[in-house]
């Protein structure tokens, strides 16, 4: 058997369609969601995915918080369903509190695209039990607003809890608070972190890396054996 | 605000002599009476508005079509061009039922004014000519040139371009795959951005802008119609700047790429569902454009009620409604019955799309305001049947001085230091410097269909996920090559396009181009257009490569001034397996540098003369095109049957800049052995085209060496990839580090 990992498409969504192959090359079933609708069509897990949804307007994610599939989304987030917010993705779980912190603009003031070096801090969540802790890995990024920020406190507590879960390593290309580059909520179902693993999936194509290709497999693994 | 009383067509008729602003609207006198004989009477307001834009340099090429004629005539057999010029964009036939379409367009004027905004509905634009045809864009390319990089105003002009073609491309999701930066202090006062798509569809999927079919609604679907760009193709794109006028910022318009985007799906879905007869995407001249020319390629005629437009700005008068260049809006011709479906489908991306007309059995072209019929025209004498220029042109009298100062006779390194100051100076100058500070503001990875990506030598994107397929796109273009001598400098341009999309393993197919020039008005820059044409097409005629389509923008000249003539060349290739394809960084040590090609002693607008000697004149390096289609075949073949892991072309900055991108992107050094009957000097730094540096796995050295033996193709072994220095021996030896901190930081240190 194999899983249903359904990907939203809100307005401005830009890689739906690259995250839904990221799932088919990892064995995965993918299932479009589209995000007028509050049916998550029985999938058993959600992938967010990158782009400019409504335009980054307002601010990056503000607008798709409010999509009626959200609705289902967080009730059924809050009850164990495995979600993975990747950049935009990311920004609408921090604006539906699903995750904590926000996403400022880059500190340099520029969209930037390149290949990132990550170090997995935590390989225990659904989507990261394929990882080692520790294991350093290579991740396309390509953000505006990817400078990840919240209180002293929060910040601690993630520490503290283990659920910071992936760190910039060389270079902290948007001025992140401690070089955070994706986090946890405290059950592990839910992720979000701004580089894209979606486009390390192939040897030919982008960075030529498949180094995020375990995101994927962790999902499946932890569903096909649940 | 409307006129009163309503300047209709019977209005027109009944007050013969009402001035109208026809100098205004950059119409010259003899223009405007050619309107009042093809009308038989005054036009009025609207009529005229539409005839101004329609009629400018800009969206009908008067000075130009006389010369671009020879595209076509010249154009070669070839099998794979399913559509040619005329259309918004040329469609090549690359196999397994796939069709590409890919342009490349112009948005220069207006960057200079409004540099974000500008350049940001340039990528906008170009898109929307690639949705028109039926097809999915897949990546863009912004070939930019800039004045001088260390002037105050390039740092206001190239952050603000380069963030806009980010802010906007980025936002639709497109990947950002190649181009050129190019500085020189010609273009100060007019940069050049250049903007270029590809998009892909099946065969069965082209469409094409025309109106058929009496009864056919015409529906106009994005972005509500405001106040911006009025005027934006005739009187920014279509005049010289000067200082004594005033500013020109409200003609530039305002893109909002999440529109665009929206745009896009909402346009391909009805596509998919067969919901549409014609489109055309609202460009330069918005609905003056779009009616005119659905309405003149179609069979019958239009009529439009303008009342039904959707406005952001309810007091904009007819006129207005049409010169408005508003972003982000298309025009589709669909069957009445499938009306319902097409509404549905844009309501469910949020797209605003009202039915503004139809098509009818007539062939006038009637538009209707508050009532009033206020247009009533021939749509062919507003599209197609526009003034036509014979301009002079005549050999600049400078021309053969400026031959005659020859590079050759230029100073040269008088030793081996002097030499490796020289080509540290030259890999840092910002011509030839990195330009990763720019591109890494472009996102080159979503759709996930990247193969390569700037800086290789060509883009390329992979078609269909099964067999592999993809599609390769460079664009080239030299201003120095083209000042000396313009047809070589045109074909030089093309040589190194085709050069580069063969050098990453695909086989060449066919030509876009946007060929940017200063004012047609004066001899000079008239002559070097006409021989720069003469040259392109004689080119592409040679190579078996036609022109699709492309673009021309004149004008591109302050005051006296005008820019080098700058005809910028796309190639598009194809490539059977994208894995395949071949690289720029050198892949492995101990893999043997081979240099392919003849290299003689050619520095006429060499960068070399450029960055040591401030210098330009001379001739510039010769063209062999037998020898490229011969280089070509060598590289795809090495390429597909695996005989090279890594290979560039080369061109400005010659052999040494090539050598210094391959080891900075591999990581991996080179020690090269300066060949018998070459000097150091030229060795290095000659520009003569038709050569790529290719590194051969010793396994396959035989095999290589035998191919080009057979082929007669001169190939040279050079050196090795070693070590973490590039070393010429007996000359100079220089760390990669060091070469890493002079190609990497000048940008940045200018820009940043």
């Amino acid at each position: 058997m194999t899983a249903r990992i359904g990907v939203v498409t809100f307005p401005g969504s830009l890689d739906d369609r690259d995250t839904q192959r990221a799932i088919r090359l990892a064995g995965a079933e993918p299932v479009a969601l589209w995000h007028k609708d509050k049916d998550l069509k029985q999938v058993d897990a959600v992938v967010l995915p990158g782009g400019f949804s409504y335009g980054d307007y307002l601010r990056a994610g503000a607008i798709s918080r409010f999509s009626p599939v959200m609705e289902t989304l967080i009730e059924q987030a809050k009850a164990g369903l495995p979600v993975l917010g990747i950049c935009n993705g990311f920004q609408v779980l921090t604006e539906a509190h699903l995750l904590p912190g926000a996403m400022l603009g880059n500190d340099h003031l520029h969209f930037v695209c390149r290949d990132q070096k990550l170090r997995v801090e935590n390989a225990s969540t659904a989507w990261t039990s394929d990882y080692s802790e520790g294991q350093e890995i290579f991740i396309p990024l390509k953000n505006m607003d990817g400078r990840y920020v919240a209180d002293e406190y929060t910040l601690d507590k993630l520490e503290a809890e283990g659920r910071v879960a992936f760190r910039y390593l060389d270079v902290n290309p948007n001025g992140s608070l401690r070089d955070i580059a994706g986090i946890t909520n405290e059950a592990g179902n839910v992720v979000g972190l701004m580089p894209h693993p979606e486009h390390a999936t192939e040897p030919l194509i982008g960075t030529g890396r498949t180094d995020g290709l375990p995101f994927f497999t962790s999902i499946l693994k932890k569903l096909v054996n649940a | 605000m409307s006129r009163t009383p309503l300047d209709t067509v019977e209005h027109a008729a009944a007050t013969p002599d009402v001035e109208l602003p026809w100098a205004e609207l950059g119409l010259k006198k003899d223009e405007y009476e050619r309107i009042v004989e093809i009308l038989g009477r005054r036009p009025t307001g609207a009529e005229l508005a539409m005839y101004s834009v329609m009629w400018s340099e800009h969206c009908s090429y008067k000075s130009s079509k006389v010369h671009l004629r020879q595209f076509g005539e010249k154009a070669p057999e070839n099998d794979a061009l399913l559509v040619g010029i005329g259309e918004n964009a040329g469609v090549v036939d690359v196999g397994q039922g796939y069709a590409v379409t890919f342009k490349v367009e112009s948005h220069n004027h207006p960057s200079y004014v409004e540099p974000y905004q500008g350049a940001a509905t340039g990528v906008g634009g170009i898109v929307r000519d690639i949705i028109a045809m039926g097809a999915r864009p897949v990546a863009v390319v912004d070939p930019l040139r800039f004045g001088a990089a260390d002037h105050p105003d390039t740092k206001r002009v190239l952050p603000g371009v380069v963030a806009g073609i980010g802010g906007y491309g980025n936002c639709l999701g497109l990947p950002n795959i190649g181009g050129e930066v190019v500085f020189d202090a010609c273009y100060q006062g007019n940069p050049l951005v250049n903007a270029g798509c590809i998009g892909v569809m099946r065969h069965e999927d082209i469409h094409l802008a025309k109106a058929s079919g009496a009864g056919n609604k015409v529906i106009l679907y994005g972005a509500r119609t405001g106040g911006d760009g009025i005027g934006g193709a005739s009187i920014l794109a279509s005049e010289t700047f000067d200082d004594a006028k005033p500013s020109k910022r409200p003609a530039v318009q305002v893109g909002d790429p999440f529109q665009e985007k929206l745009l896009i799906e909402c346009t391909l879905e009805a596509f998919a569902e067969k919901l549409v007869v014609g489109i055309q995407d609202l460009g330069a001249a918005g609905l003056s454009c779009a009616t005119s020319e659905l309405a003149s390629n179609g069979s019958g005629g239009m009529r439009v009620t303008l009342d039904d437009v959707p406005l952001r700005d309810s007091t904009l008068s007819p006129e207005e409604i049409l010169m408005s260049e508003s972003q982000e809006r298309m025009c589709a011709v669909v069957e009445p019955e499938k009306v319902d479906r097409f509404l549905e489908i844009c309501a469910k991306w949020d797209v605003i799309a009202t039915v503004i007309g139809e098509v009818t059995d007539g062939d006038r072209l009637e538009i209707y305001w508050h009532g009033g019929k206020i247009v009533d025209v021939d749509p062919r004498t507003v599209a197609h049947e526009g003034p036509v220029y014979e301009r002079p042109y005549a050999r600049p009298e400078w021309q053969d001085a400026l031959q005659a100062d020859d590079a050759g006779k230029l100073p040269r390194p008088q030793s081996a230091e002097e030499l490796k100051a020289q080509v540290l100076k030259l890999v840092a100058s910002p011509n030839q410097a990195s330009k990763k500070w720019i591109t890494q503001q472009y996102d080159h990875f979503v759709q996930g269909n990247t193969v390569l990506a700037m800086p290789e030598d060509s883009g390329m994107i992979r078609v269909d996920e099964k067999t592999g397929l993809g599609v390769a796109l460079a664009t080239d273009g030299n201003g120095r090559y083209a000042k000396l001598d313009p047809y070589t400098g045109a074909q030089l341009a093309l040589a190194e396009a085709y050069r580069n999309v063969a050098t990453t393993g695909a086989k060449p197919l066919a030509v876009s181009d946007c060929l940017n020039f200063g004012s047609p008005e004066d001899p000079a820059v008239m002559w070097q257009f006409a021989e720069a044409v003469r040259g392109l097409a004689d080119g592409c005629q040679q190579l078996g490569t036609p022109v699709t389509g492309g673009n021309v923008s004149l004008y591109n000249q302050t005051g006296e001034a005008a820019i080098h003539p700058t005809p910028v060349v796309a190639v598009l290739g194809v490539i059977d397996d994208v894995a395949r394809r071949t690289p720029v960084a050198f892949q492995e040590e101990g893999q043997l540098l081979y240099l392919l090609g003849d290299t003689r002693e050619e520095f006429g607008g060499s960068a070399w003369s450029q960055v040591v000697h401030d210098h330009l004149g001379g001739l510039p390096p010769k063209v062999d095109l037998e020898r490229e289609r011969l280089l070509a075949e060598i590289l795809i073949s090495a390429s597909r049957d695996g005989m090279i892991d890594s290979a560039h072309d080369l061109s400005d900055g010659g052999l040494v800049q090539a050598v210094v991108e391959s080891a900075l992107l591999g990581g991996k050094g080179a020690r090269l052995v300066v060949p018998d009957g070459l000097d150091a000097f030229t060795f290095l730094l000659s520009e003569s085209a038709g050569r790529a540096v290719v590194a051969v796995p010793r396994s396959e050295e035989v095999r290589f060496n035998d191919m080009c033996g057979a082929r007669g193709l001169p190939a040279t072994r050079i050196g090795v990839v070693d070590g973490d220095t590039i070393e010429v021996q007996g000359e100079f030896e220089v760390t990669l580090a060091e070469l890493r901190e002079a190609h990497e930081a000048t940008i940045p240190a200018l820009l940043a």
